[in-house]
């Protein structure tokens, strides 16, 4: 059995007195797209934040590539080839939409993607590329947050709840394009409130219900009703 | 023309004025840090310029090549060890922190050099002039404006043209996501206020060549930064520099009206600024 | 769980303890001129009047969060209408002290609708800058001496009281009596629904806001009310000093440096905190200062240090480790059995 590419030994993660994540396990395999779904407030993004290292918690509780990062900045996180299409898009509004892909590829590591890579790939971004990037729309922006995390060239990427405030079409659209977004040798953690899209391009799937792990399972043969108990948290 | 003489004189003691400000400027652009200390700051420069034209016998010009690295260098060391730590939401700890900065550098100065004033001497320079019409300018003056308006073109390509710029707009936008970048936040305020000292040497030895210094005018000089800024409008550099414009020509025509009136000429006029447009000329981002 | 054994209360044992206490302090120093010599009165009374600066600075900055370092522009203010009241309108000098304060409060009034457009450390320079301005201003006034300032006239001297004991007597009463005046309004204030108020804007702005709470309003009348117990301050000590100056009246060092420094190391944000720190700063003072800049220096470092490690200062190390509050203001859960208390 191959290591994972990142483990999640025991996570606690608190907020000063409130505690978010309660003794989290958790595996992603090299090359694998996790899916983690769970409803609002059930510390999926806490989760995120704890990988990122935007969230510090105690030594021993996050391994990458078995190294133990839960004591690194999210600035030597970001070294080690671990990026993140943060939730809400979070642009650099003083930026330009090229200015904020340019300076995802800031750490200058070596991969396929580069800034003409992804204005091949989202074609709006390439004429839109001098415009303060408040300037567009709620998927165009969501799709520069992605170019953005892919000029890093990442070796895991996460993507933390891409569909919130997108219309239907825009999701289908991101989501049909994503399997060739992530593509060979690159592993990702898709986390999402919308159950459907996350499995259809997951292999497996966790769910989070209060801070803990209620659920493990294959997303291709998981069983509805096992996923609506232990999103919510019905016995 | 007497009156035009006292705008002209007074157009260009505002790129001084601007250069006071620009480092002021930069920082809470970066950082929404306000410097107290500032002006303290440049006349820890213009000391610095004292000494190393008297130990190494140069022009003072020529000193501007050791004080503005080693204000810079003084600038990162700063910031990542003292100010960084205050850094936050609570504006008090920034406060407080440099307000202290600004009592040990005055009296730090007045332990090492006295309260006599000092100037630094700058030989031809000081008293050389251009005549132009029935003007005569003087050639400090507008090479110190001359100087102001280079260094504001450059903070303003450094910014906008450039990977560090880019770097300070980011970080100053969203801190976490910019460190998810991969960007160290605390290397870059380092760099941030390393830059805005380089500034603000500058703007000390030009002040140390034109005026007698000691070390109790450092407030003074904080304050012309400060109107100047409101006045000209927060986070726009290019603002800042029409402010000391009008702060140094309300100065100087001030000035002609009876001497004793100059400085606090400048203060009216931005109080009612202050009260017009509370938000500047130019503004671009609110305080 | 009974809940009726539980009463929620202000008061604990430690804070009637130390009112009984304080009230014997306040009767010992009343009655200082038959035990104490006469620097020590001095020394004392300007003990009274630099706790009285510190703790209306601490009410607006720790409470209010209006950092202010521009204050000496109401010390400077008070003492400039003392001489004027006292010279120009033959008022009584301890009636001008009084009216000192009304005057400090009528111009603060256009002062603050100008300065509360500037927010945070802007705020604060431009607090400063209105004290350059009085300071210049007042510097033009020849019939107050100009720039090299002028003597308070035998005459006048005389009325406050006809011996030298008679006045040193008098400016040790009055500034016990400031200081008593200004600690009681500031936790009366603060124990009022205005107060109240005023530690949940602190807490978090919008959240208050949200509630209700007029927020500019309350700091409006915070700083109003804190420029007048300035003035009045002002007003006294120059009283004591029989001369003012520009220079001395509005000293950035004499009146904010000093008075932010007895804050901050004493406990921003707290009563107890500037009574602590006004102590530390005087026996601070009492030991160094004849080595003067060195002394300054000294301070800021500690100042910046206590900023950085000890942010809450010397008190709040203390109830930290004490859960102590002597001037009650929070509100407790006791239970019944347990009237003792912490």
């Amino acid at each position: 059995m191959r290591e994972p590419i990142l483990n999640m030994s025991g996570l606690n993660a608190h907020y000063s007195d409130f505690q978010a994540l309660y003794g989290v396990d958790m595996d992603v395999a090299e090359g694998e797209v996790l899916a983690i779904i769970g409803a609002n407030g059930a510390g999926k993004t806490t989760l995120m934040r704890s990988i990122t290292g935007l969230l510090q918690n105690g030594a021993g509780q996050i391994f990458y590539r078995g190294q133990d990062i839960s004591g690194l900045r999210a600035d030597q996180v970001a070294s080690l080839g671990i990026a993140m299409v943060p939730e809400g898009r979070q642009l650099f509004p003083s930026l330009s939409v090229e200015e904020n892909l340019i300076i995802g590829g800031q750490l200058g590591r070596k991969g396929p993607w580069n800034l003409a890579a992804v204005q091949k790939l989202f074609p709006i971004l390439e004429e839109r590329r001098n415009l303060p990037s408040s300037a567009l729309s709620g998927g165009q922006q969501q799709m520069v947050a992605i170019g953005r995390a892919l000029m890093a060239n990442p070796d895991l990427i996460l993507f933390d709840e891409i569909s919130l405030g997108l219309a239907p079409i825009i999701i289908k659209d991101i989501y049909e394009a994503l399997p060739g977004i992530i593509g060979e040798g690159m592993s990702a953690i898709i986390v999402e409130q919308d159950i459907s899209k996350a499995l259809s391009v997951s292999s497996r799937v966790y769910c989070l219900q209060e801070g803990r792990v209620s659920l493990e399972g294959q997303s291709g043969t998981i069983e509805r009703a096992d996923i609506s108990r232990a999103y919510f948290g019905i016995e | 023309m007497d009156w035009v003489n006292a705008v002209v004189q007074g157009t260009l003691l505002g790129g001084l004025y601007a250069l006071f400000a620009a480092g002021l400027s930069l920082i809470f652009g970066v950082m929404r840090l306000v410097n107290i200390a500032h002006g303290d700051l440049i006349i820890f420069a213009a000391y610095l310029g004292l000494t190393v034209t008297m130990t190494m016998g140069v022009h003072p010009l020529l000193a501007l090549f050791v004080v503005v690295p080693v204000m810079g260098f003084f600038g990162y060391v700063l910031q990542r060890g003292i100010l960084n730590q205050t850094l936050g939401d609570d504006l008090l700890p920034p406060l407080l922190v440099t307000f202290g900065l600004s009592v040990i550098l005055q009296n730090g100065l007045l332990e090492i050099y006295t309260a006599d004033p000092q100037k630094m001497n700058a030989g031809a320079l000081e008293t050389a002039s251009i005549p132009i019409g029935s003007l005569s300018l003087g050639v400090l003056p507008v090479l110190t404006f001359a100087i102001a308006v280079a260094v504001i073109w450059g903070l303003q390509w450094t910014f906008y043209r450039t990977a560090l710029g880019r770097a300070f707009r980011a970080v100053s936008d969203n801190q976490d996501i910019a460190q998810l970048m991969g960007l160290n936040r605390r290397h870059i305020y380092g760099l941030a206020m390393a830059l805005a000292l380089a500034v603000t040497a500058i703007a000390g030895i030009l002040l140390g060549i034109r005026t007698s210094f000691d070390p109790s005018v450092g407030g003074g000089r904080l304050i012309f930064g400060f109107e100047a800024v409101i006045i000209g409008g927060l986070g726009n550099l290019w603002g800042t520099l029409t402010g000391g414009i009008i702060l140094g020509v309300a100065q100087t025509v001030g000035a002609k009206i009876d001497p004793g009136w100059q400085v606090l000429s400048g203060h009216i006029v931005f109080l009612v600024i202050l009260a017009v447009r509370p938000n500047g000329l130019f503004p671009r981002v609110s305080g | 769980m009974n809940l009726q054994e539980y009463n929620v209360t202000r008061s604990s044992q430690a804070a009637r303890i130390s009112a009984i206490i304080g009230v014997l302090i306040l009767l010992i120093l009343i009655a200082a001129p038959w035990w104490a010599g006469r620097s020590e009165m001095r020394l004392m009374g300007e003990i009274f009047l630099y706790l009285a600066l510190a703790s209306l600075w601490n009410l607006m900055a720790g409470y209010a969060g209006l950092v202010s370092v521009g204050q000496q522009a109401f010390v400077g203010f008070g003492g400039y209408m003392l001489f004027a009241l006292t010279i120009f309108a033959g008022l009584p000098p301890v009636v001008a002290i009084g009216a000192a304060g009304v005057l400090g409060v009528i111009v603060a009034v256009p002062m603050a609708v100008l300065i509360f457009r500037l927010r945070g450390a802007y705020f604060a320079i431009g607090t400063w800058v209105f004290a350059e301005v009085f300071r210049l201003s007042f510097a033009q006034v020849s019939s107050l001496g100009g720039g090299s300032g002028s003597s308070l006239p035998v005459g006048i001297v005389r009325s406050i009281a006809s011996s030298r004991q008679g006045r040193e007597w008098l400016s040790y009463w009055l500034a016990l009596g400031i200081v008593v005046l200004v600690i009681a309004a500031v936790y009366l204030f603060l124990r009022s629904r205005n107060g109240l108020a005023l530690t949940a804007i602190r807490d978090n702005e919008l959240a208050a806001g949200s509630l209700g709470i007029d927020i500019w309003r309350t700091k409006f009348v915070v700083y109003v009310v804190t420029a007048g117990l300035t003035a009045m301050v002002g007003a006294l000590i120059f009283l004591q000093k029989l001369r003012i100056s520009p220079d001395a009246a509005f000293s950035v060092n004499d009146w904010t440096a000093f008075v932010i420094f007895i804050v901050v190391i004493g406990g921003i944000g707290t009563i107890e905190g500037p009574i602590i720190g006004t102590l530390i700063f005087f026996a601070l003072r009492e030991t160094l200062a004849d080595l003067g800049t060195i002394y300054l220096i000294v301070l800021g470092v500690v100042a910046i240090v206590v900023m950085l490690k000890a942010p809450k200062g010397v008190w709040g190390l203390i109830r930290a480790r004490f859960d102590l509050q002597l001037f009650p203001l929070g509100y407790r859960v006791q239970h019944s059995k347990d009237k003792k208390g912490p």
